[in-house]
């Protein structure tokens, strides 16, 4: 029945004339949407779209930098910074049974009643504890507390404790150098955290580096010039010769005269910077640095030396310091014992005042003020150390005749005690001025000259009379070693007048015929009876001279006992 | 021909699509490792340091000076139990 012709009549009604275009249009104007769609995601929120796609797959890491190490000069770590952790919370997001909250407080050794008020503390965030060793804090991330978090932190430890805490100085949150080197050389030792992109996977591994944002920056090391033998031995007796004359204070120095650097630097009393909860602001001084006091008459070598080079006097010109006292205008001068006439050498030997201030008289103030300000007082001496002060030395122009002579026997000026001890580098040299640092120099450094090197070795001469038999320094001397040096004891100033409490002091080097070492110690206010320089600070010198001769194993200069004798119980007990 | 072609083609192209994904593999393998051990270099270097502070806090002078005078009763010489003996120089 069915015929082609009535098949075609049949599709041809079926078929509506519009239906074509209006599909066609319809399909038309949904591509249409889908293009005005992508056009919008792509143009319009491309940005935040792209955000989220790498939100899921990048991320920006920092790579951590740490703080150099600060080393001594045969490379002993001196501060070390090592990785710690702070335990925080949010306390209104704790949610802890009594029970964990008391493996807590066990964990990081803090009371329990503490620890619940540091929870109660409100909504802010607290921090539980700093510097929590690692362990410690994956023991505590193992009781899976909500709201009690870790971070990253460096905590700087100090093997040296209070025997270099006044030279290293320390840091404070986030490494940042406070005091000392510790701030002086924060730019080198400080390290600065690098960051970098890059994708991880599904588990959280990093795949692939995408780009380095910023390099990370290490600390870098800083080698000291300081020996951490001989500072812990210089500690060790001026803590004891503090202790034995019932001190306030006392300060030593030991350099070595070749180069400049300074060997051992240190303060009683100390802090131990590992811990600080004790240390006021008076222990933190670097005293040694920070504070200038009157030497006395560990200056009147500077005297006899301007003195020699005026060429008006010799070593053995003859000065009458009888009666003892010299009067000038309202002012009298007094010497500690008293004597006839001295010859020059002998107003050193026996630290006579009047014999220094007659000396002083007769010389032009300028000559004095250029001795001395070419000894380097009056100025900072650049040791790379924070707040070190200058002392004071007024221009020559301002002296009256009372304070050149004053100024003659070390009082009228003031120094630190590191100045005074590059100031003696002149007498251990031929006359050179060697610049102080505390960091380690390659070889002999180059000093500025300062007196003629004859002039040098005669006053040296005059400094080795000192410690022997009829000097002020006796106790001074070491076995074994020619020792050369010079008592100070000067009375303190307090509101403008000189009072009858003292500084005690003694600067000298050793071996004479070929200078090692040179110290410089200070004892402030000594109140067990004794005060003067040879009684007080030269024991303490020469256990330290002697010891560190020793063990730097420096070949003795003097004829010592060649003889072996059997041991003696008193002799070893001394010598310790 | 031309069938034949588009089939060496094909199993070129497998290939080829094949060795990329397996090196990418191998690519990050290496890298997670290359991690890992960076990681692990860190973790030493810390360690180092923190061994470093022991062997001095042993070795502090204070501590060798207390022990060698109290365990091992060593002692100072006296000035008469030291001779001095010279070498070439001097």
């Amino acid at each position: 029945m069915r015929t082609p012709a009535a098949r075609g009549t049949v599709a041809q009604s079926a078929l509506p004339r519009l239906r074509a275009p209006l599909v066609f249009g319809g399909l038309l104007l949904l591509f249409g949407v889908l293009l005005a769609r992508s056009l919008y995601l792509q143009s319009f929120n491309n940005e935040f779209l792209q955000g989220q796609g790498s939100s899921r797959y990048s991320r920006d890491l920092e790579i951590p930098a740490h703080r150099g190490r600060i080393l001594d000069r045969f490379g002993e770590p001196l501060a070390i910074s090592t990785p710690v952790k702070a335990i925080w919370a949010w306390p209104d997001k704790v949610e802890a049974s009594p029970q964990q909250l008391r493996s807590l407080a066990a964990y990081l050794e803090i009371d329990p009643s503490l620890l619940e008020a540091k929870l109660e503390h409100g909504d802010d965030f607290v921090y539980l504890k700093k510097a929590v060793a690692p362990e410690v804090a994956a023991r505590v991330a193992g009781l899976g507390i909500n709201g009690v978090h870790d971070d990253d932190e460096y905590r700087r430890y100090y093997p040296g404790g209070e025997v270099m805490s006044h030279v290293l100085g320390f840091t404070g949150d986030g490494d940042v150098g406070l005091e000392g080197l510790e701030l002086a050389q924060q730019p080198w030792l400080g390290g600065i955290p690098g960051s970098r992109r890059v994708i991880i996977n599904r588990r959280g591994e990093v795949v692939e580096d995408v780009a380095s944002i910023r390099a990370p920056q290490e600390g870098r090391d800083l080698a000291l010039s300081i020996d951490s033998r001989l500072q812990y031995l210089a500690f060790r007796e001026l803590k004891a010769a503090v202790e034995a004359n019932k001190a306030k204070a006392g300060g030593l120095v030991m350099l070595d005269p070749r180069t400049g650097e300074i060997l051992a630097l240190v303060n009683w009393p100390s802090y131990n910077p590992n811990n600080r909860a004790r240390a006021t602001r008076d222990r933190l001084r670097n005293r040694a640095l920070t504070d200038s006091f009157e030497p006395g008459s560990t200056l009147k070598p500077f005297t006899i030396a301007t003195a020699l080079e005026s060429g008006k006097v010799g070593p053995k010109s003859i000065i009458d310091t009888s009666p003892g006292t010299l009067t000038i205008g309202n002012a009298t001068i007094h010497d500690a014992h008293r004597s006839g006439p001295l010859t020059v050498e002998e107003v050193i030997q026996k630290s006579s005042n009047v014999g220094a201030a007659k000396l002083a008289l007769a010389l032009p103030p300028e000559a004095m003020w250029d001795t001395l300000s070419g000894a380097g007082f009056g100025v900072p001496p650049r040791t790379g150390f924070p707040g070190e002060v200058a002392g004071r030395l007024r221009p020559a122009k301002s002296w009256r005749p009372i304070e050149q002579a004053t100024m003659a026997y070390g009082h009228g000026i003031s120094v630190n005690l590191v100045q005074l001890a590059r100031a003696y580098t002149i007498f251990a040299t031929d006359g050179e001025l060697k610049p102080v640092t505390l960091f380690k120099e390659a070889g002999p450094v180059a000093g500025r000259p300062v007196l003629k090197p004859e002039i040098a070795r005669e006053v040296r001469h005059m400094l080795e009379m000192v410690v022997g038999p009829g000097g002020t320094a006796p106790k001074a001397q070491v076995i074994g070693y020619r020792v050369a040096g010079k008592t100070g004891t000067a009375h303190k100033l307090e509101g403008g007048n000189y009072v009858n409490r003292y500084v005690s002091s003694f600067v000298g080097f050793a071996p004479v015929s070929n200078p090692r070492l040179l110290v410089a110690v200070m004892i402030d206010e000594p109140s067990a009876g004794q005060y003067y320089g040879g009684s007080v600070a030269a024991p303490c010198f020469s256990n330290v001279m002697g010891t560190a001769l020793r063990l730097l194993g420096v070949a003795p200069d003097a004829p010592s006992n060649n003889v072996i004798l059997p041991a003696e119980g008193a002799e070893i007990q001394e010598e310790t | 021909m031309m069938v034949r072609l588009n089939l060496l083609l094909l199993a070129a192209l497998i290939a080829c699509s094949l060795s990329l994904i397996t090196s990418r593999h191998q690519a990050r393998k290496l890298f997670v490792e290359l991690e890992r051990q960076q990681g692990q270099s860190r973790a030493y270097e810390i360690e180092y340091g923190q061994l470093q502070l022991e062997q001095s806090t042993w070795a502090a002078p204070e501590r060798v000076e207390r022990l060698s005078r109290e365990r091992l009763k060593m002692q100072i010489p006296g000035p008469g139990r030291i001779q001095v003996v010279s070498g070439g120089q001097k």
